[in-house]
């Protein structure tokens, strides 16, 4: 009885391993384990055994019965897993086809990133971030930046003003500044802020001040009566040209490169100095003015240099126009102005202004 | 300022390359823009000749045959000028020579006679435009001389970019006294400094008088006559300068005005003293009104601020700016009156900008010059007209002089400077820089120095902090190390302000929008365009008084039109889909705010139009977020069909919008309302906390059709009050687990006019605060809710913070909700 029983779980062994497919596996659960199996009866007539043999005969043929059981089910796992795989072989897409995004890509404008750009670095270096009007008076935008009336400055820089009769009434009146057809007009630069800032804050001051800026320029390749800059204004106790030196050098890294050089030359601007004009190493051709293929590189003019910005020591007459803790005597300070577009354009290598203010959605795409 | 290099290092020359002395000066004075090469490509084969003979071609009757000493022999040169004649010296080009157009010169057989090279015109050598005949020297070289050794025929010219406060360096001599600062080099002693002799007879008093009326307006007025005047061609020398200075030789008189200005940066004018009767000129305002014609032949009218120089009869110049045709120097002219003038700079830059007129004198007189400058020009003009012109100076001077400003004397702190340019400075490196600028440098106390302002920087040069900028430069700006400031003291950073406006930006692009910038400037047809009434506040636009064209001239008082533009613009250029946003401000005629004191600090309020500063800004500058939707905002693509992208309207910005506000952690309520510029019935105000914020909707057809665009959706928001009512940030935990919620989906049918917004409010009103949520999550129309009806299907979350609800609770609560569904006409079904 005992060999018969080793022998029924050997064939039954090899039966369930040649089972082809899960149909055939149950088939042959039914013939090895069912009610009218062998084994079953097998295990049913044991009481009808001779007592000394109902022992070993049960244990024997329980043992047989498990271990086909954990058998039946390993292949059923292989079947079914092997069937699935056939299944899935059939539902094969091409994954090539393109994505279908829930959402399109959106963009900033250039002109947002570059101005956050400018933002982070100096929010990096301990500088606030304020805004100011567009709309200004004649005294934040030429006067207290110690441009008097009649100064050449104020010619350099055409103005568009405002025609007083759209204006609320009382807003230039009420405040005993002179009325007249140019008082209020499109800010030329947003070094206005420098002023109206310390009439707000007693000295240490670090701020930025990015925003639009009007000159009544035609529109071409590389004007525009509308732009944006970023005015810089630091002022504390023993504040030098170095410290703008060094705080530009390492604005020019951040936005062009950590290998950029910057080198200072004399300017002239009414509300500093000394005045500067900062230039940054070309990062077309690394400063050589020649390009890989040893063209003369257009974007420097061949120099190895590029002007990025204007800045310089704040006048003391600047100070002057600020009433209460800033004394021409003992304050310094600095200040300076970067265009925005400038520095896309320069960045970017875009050649024509109008691009930004076109709005065209292959443009507005190219930066992510 | 155009600077000939041979005329620079003619007072200073430091042996340099024109493009070295270009960046000496860019780096330590005035910024060169460019440097331009003139003339021949090679001064070789160019001498000076002497013409022993000149007969008449056999072959035709306009060439000459010439013989020609060339210092290698004679040469045959065949010579097509009429005023070709033996004994001239002349310039001439050999064979082989190269010409300023590339081309080289060869042997020719003209009319079957070879010749052996070219006698020049001034117009060949690129010295004027003179092409009449050729150039004769007076005969002071020797044939055989390299012509470069005579005239400048290949030269530099430095083109200089120079900022208003340096108008020394609109003279040559200024330019070179820079070249010496820099370098060390000697400078040439001022060419202003010899007089000539007046040796005349009759003395300027008696051949003329002057009288300023307007003393204010004309600092001094000098006047020296000159007799017996030649007028003819200048010198090949001058009018070789002049040209290369960009300036067109006209006659040795007209030149030696310009020569001299050019060299000092002092203006001069000289009139024909026959045509001024009595030799009167008279220095007066203008009367209103007033015309004259100016030496261009233009007809001008002046007001009454600018300043006429007059003879006894009639206006003979605009002061400072122009001269006239009336007394003009011609080549009748024999006695000439050389005026020298200062005038008032602020009111010759008024003058020349309200006439439109500038010219190289008023470039400079603008700048204010120093009443000093005008006896120099005049001492070496008239050495010049003497020289050049065969003039005798007649006696004396007419100087009629308001007063002369006194030289600043200034005391330069060496503490000062240091702490101002962050290095040390030698004391004896400053006082270097500063004599070589002809500031009189004198120590004082130690380490201080004193010094004396030149006259020729007088207006420029007035404190110690513009000294200090003296030494600065000339040490080296690009020498300075670079250091940070230290000031721990001080914290950076965006405002919460302007973070939420990134965020809201971000937000926006996240959903699929492109940015967009537009003008802020709009056509006062806009207004009619959007269907804006007459009444309408926003059609009261703050305007330019001098707009570039009447399409830029009005300031936006909303963002639509401006991004109507943009999607206009990719429409038209086959965009299917554009979804834009814009984030900027509008321009109101509205009193802002008055800023708190502590602005700066605060940094809260920008975005309403609150700024920092003592005086209000003088209008109203809100920024607004807004969007223009066209096509469905999920991108168009393969699995996406056709009709599902253009189902995404309304609905769909106004979902962007809802995640636009949930992101900034706060909500908008919608309402619906009308626009001028919307669909009437598919439009609403955005509100927040309450307050209306902006609005949403379709824009209305004929809108549409203004920018010939398909169906479009479109928001406009302040994003002030948005900001304000969210709380992203500073969100506060709700307890939403521990007791779970029972959920309940309802559908109501009721009239189509009531509002969805309505049915939500009534069912919370009834549910009360055991009623956590009613959110709607489908709308039904058709023939088994009957005509005019639609149902809406809700869900109820019931929950409680501190208990599991109990049925009878909930079957309560929802009793109450079909109550005040019921008094709004609704009933419940199914």
């Amino acid at each position: 009885m005992l060999a018969r029983i080793e022998s029924l779980r050997i064939d039954g062994s090899a039966a369930i391993a040649a089972a082809p497919d899960v149909a055939a596996l149950e088939e042959l659960r039914v013939r090895l384990l069912g009610r009218k199996s062998e084994l079953t009866s097998i295990l049913r007539g044991i009481s009808k055994l001779e007592p000394s043999e109902r022992g070993p005969v049960g244990s024997g043929a329980n043992a047989a019965r498990a271990a086909l059981e954990a058998e039946l089910e390993d292949r059923l796992v292989e079947l079914e897993g092997a069937e699935v795989e056939r299944s899935l072989v059939g539902e094969s897409i091409d994954v090539t086809l393109p994505g279908a995004p829930p959402v399109a890509t959106g963009h900033l404008h250039l002109l947002t990133r570059t101005r956050r750009e400018i933002e982070d670095v100096f929010v990096g270096l301990g500088y606030r971030v304020l805004e100011g009007p567009e709309i200004e008076h004649d005294f934040y935008n030429f006067t207290a930046l110690n441009h008097p009336p009649g100064h050449p400055a104020r010619h350099a820089q055409d103005s568009f003003y405002v025609d007083p009769a759209t204006l609320a009434e009382g807003v230039v009146n009420d405040h005993g500044l002179a009325p007249g057809p140019q008082e209020v007009l499109f800010r030329t630069h947003t070094s206005p802020m420098q002023v109206r800032a310390m009439e707000s804050q007693a000295p240490p001051i670090f701020i930025i001040v990015p925003g639009t800026v009007y000159r009544r320029d035609t529109i071409d390749a590389t004007h525009s009566p509308m732009f944006r800059q970023v005015e810089g204004l630091a002022v504390a106790e023993g504040i030098s040209l170095t410290d703008l030196a060094g705080t530009l050098e390492h604005a020019a890294k951040a936005l062009f490169g950590t290998e950029r050089k910057t080198r200072l030359k004399p300017d002239y601007f009414p509300f500093t100095e000394p005045s500067v004009q900062v230039d940054v190493s070309c990062f077309a051709c690394e400063g050589s003015g020649r390009l890989a293929d040893g063209t003369r590189d257009s974007l420097c003019k061949g120099s190895g240099w590029i002007e990025i910005l204007g800045a310089g020591m704040v006048d003391p007459n600047v100070f002057g126009f600020v009433e209460g803790a800033y004394d021409p005597e003992t304050t310094q300070g600095f200040a300076f102005g970067i265009g925005i577009e400038r520095v896309a354009m320069l960045k970017h290598r875009i050649p024509d202004l109008r691009l930004f203010f076109e709005n065209d959605v292959r443009f507005l795409g190219q930066f992510a | 300022m155009k600077v000939p290099f041979s005329w620079l290092t003619e007072y200073c020359d430091p042996g340099l390359e024109p493009e070295q002395v270009a960046e000496l000066l860019s780096m330590r004075a005035v910024e060169v823009e460019r440097v331009t090469r003139i003339g021949v490509p090679s001064t070789d084969g160019f001498v000076v000749g002497r013409v022993i003979s000149a007969e008449r071609h056999p072959n035709a009757d306009r060439l000459r045959v010439c013989e020609v000493e060339t210092g290698e022999g004679v040469q045959t040169v065949v010579c097509g000028a009429p005023n070709v004649a033996a004994g001239q010296t002349v310039a001439m080009a050999l064979p082989g020579s190269v010409m300023p157009d590339g081309s080289k010169l060869k042997k020719a057989k003209l009319r079957g006679v070879v010749s052996n090279g070219m006698i020049l015109s001034e117009r060949e050598l690129g010295l004027s435009d003179e092409h009449e005949g050729i150039l004769v020297f007076a005969g002071e070289h020797e044939p055989g001389v390299r012509l470069d050794s005579v005239l400048p025929i290949v030269d530099a010219v430095l083109e200089l970019d120079l900022n208003p406060n340096r108008v020394d360096c609109m003279g040559v001599y200024g330019v070179a006294r820079e070249v010496h600062a820099i370098t060390g080099e000697p400078l040439a002693d001022p060419p202003w400094d010899l007089d000539a002799e007046a040796t005349g007879s009759d003395g300027v008093e008696t051949l003329a008088s002057v009288r300023v009326e307007v003393p204010r307006l004309c600092p001094r007025f000098s006047a020296r006559a000159f007799t017996g005047v030649e007028i003819r061609s200048s010198p090949a020398w001058l009018k070789a300068r002049l040209t290369a200075a960009g300036m067109r030789p006209i006659s040795n008189v007209v030149d030696i005005t310009n020569y001299v200005m050019l060299m000092t940066a002092q203006p001069l004018h000289a009139f024909d003293l026959d045509k001024l009767p009595g030799g009167e000129l008279i220095i007066r305002a203008a009367s209103e009104g007033e015309k004259m014609t100016t030496l261009d032949g233009v007809e001008r009218s002046f007001d009454s601020e600018t300043v006429l120089v007059c003879d006894r009869e009639q206006p003979a110049g605009i002061a400072g700016i122009m001269g006239g045709l009336v007394s003009e120097v011609s080549d009748e002219t024999s006695r000439v009156l050389l005026e020298v003038a200062t005038w008032n700079g602020a009111n010759i830059l008024r003058t020349s900008a309200l006439l439109g007129l500038r010219s190289d004198a008023s470039a400079r007189y603008e700048k204010q010059l120093h009443p000093e400058l005008a006896l120099r020009a005049q001492r070496l003009a008239s050495r010049l007209l003497v020289e050049l012109c065969g003039a005798t100076l007649e006696p004396g001077t007419i100087d009629v002089t308001a007063e002369i400003p006194e030289r600043h004397r200034i005391t330069l702190r060496g503490e000062r400077a240091d702490s101002l340019l962050g290095v040390e400075l030698a004391v004896e490196e400053s006082t270097q820089h500063l004599a070589r600028l002809g500031f009189d440098p004198a120590p004082h106390a130690g380490v201080d120095i004193e010094v004396t302002v030149p006259v020729h920087r007088h207006y420029d040069v007035t404190r110690e902090v513009d000294v200090i900028e003296e030494v600065g430069r000339l040490h080296g700006f690009d020498k300075l190390p670079r250091t940070l400031p230290a000031h721990a003291a001080l914290v950076g950073g965006l405002s919460p302000e302007q973070q939420g406006r990134r965020r809201a930006e971000d937000v926006m692009r996240d959903l699929g929008f492109d940015e967009i910038v537009a003008w802020a400037f709009v056509d006062p047809s806009l207004a009619d365009r959007l269907r804006l009434p007459a009444e309408d506040r926003r059609r009261s636009a703050i305007a330019t008084a001098n707009p570039i064209s009447k399409e830029l001239s009005q300031m936006r008082t909303m963002l639509l039109g401006g991004l109507l533009d943009a999607v206009r613009h990719n429409v038209a250029r086959g965009a299917q889909r554009v979804c834009v946003f814009g984030s900027g401000r509008i321009y109101l005629p509205e009193r802002p705010a008055e800023a708190s004191e502590n602005e700066v600090d605060a940094a809260i309020g920008v975005l309403a139009g609150s700024f920092a500063g003592r005086i209000a800004s003088p209008a109203l500058e809100p920024h607004r977020i807004g969007a223009v939707a066209i096509g469905g905002l999920a991108p168009d693509s393969w699995v996406t069909t056709q009709t599902e992208v253009e189902a995404a309207g309304f609905f769909a910005l106004k979902g962007a919008l809802e995640v636009l506000a949930t992101q900034l952690g706060g909500a908008v309520a919608f309402v619906a309302a009308t626009e001028p510029f919307l669909h009437l019935g598919r439009a609403a105000r955005v509100e927040a906390d309450g307050r209306a914020i902006g609005w949403i909707g379709e824009l209305h057809p004929l809108v549409s059709r203004a920018w010939d665009l398909p169906p479009a959706n479109a928001f406009e928001l302040d994003l002030a009050p948005l900001l304000a009512a969210a709380a992203a940030g500073n969100e506060v935990y709700e307890d939403v687990t521990t007791f779970p919620a029972v959920l309940q989906d309802i559908a109501v049918v009721i009239a189509d006019d009531v509002s969805a917004q309505r049915v939500r409010e009534a069912a919370l009103a009834g549910g009360g605060e055991l009623l956590a949520a009613a959110d709607i999550f489908d709308v039904y129309r058709g023939v088994q809710v009957g005509e005019n009806r639609k149902s809406l299907a809700l869900r109820l979350e019931f929950r409680a913070s501190d208990r599991t609800l109990t049925d009878a609770e909930v079957t309560a609560v929802r009793k109450r909700i079909e109550e005040e569904l019921a008094r709004l006409g609704g009933s419940l079904r199914g």
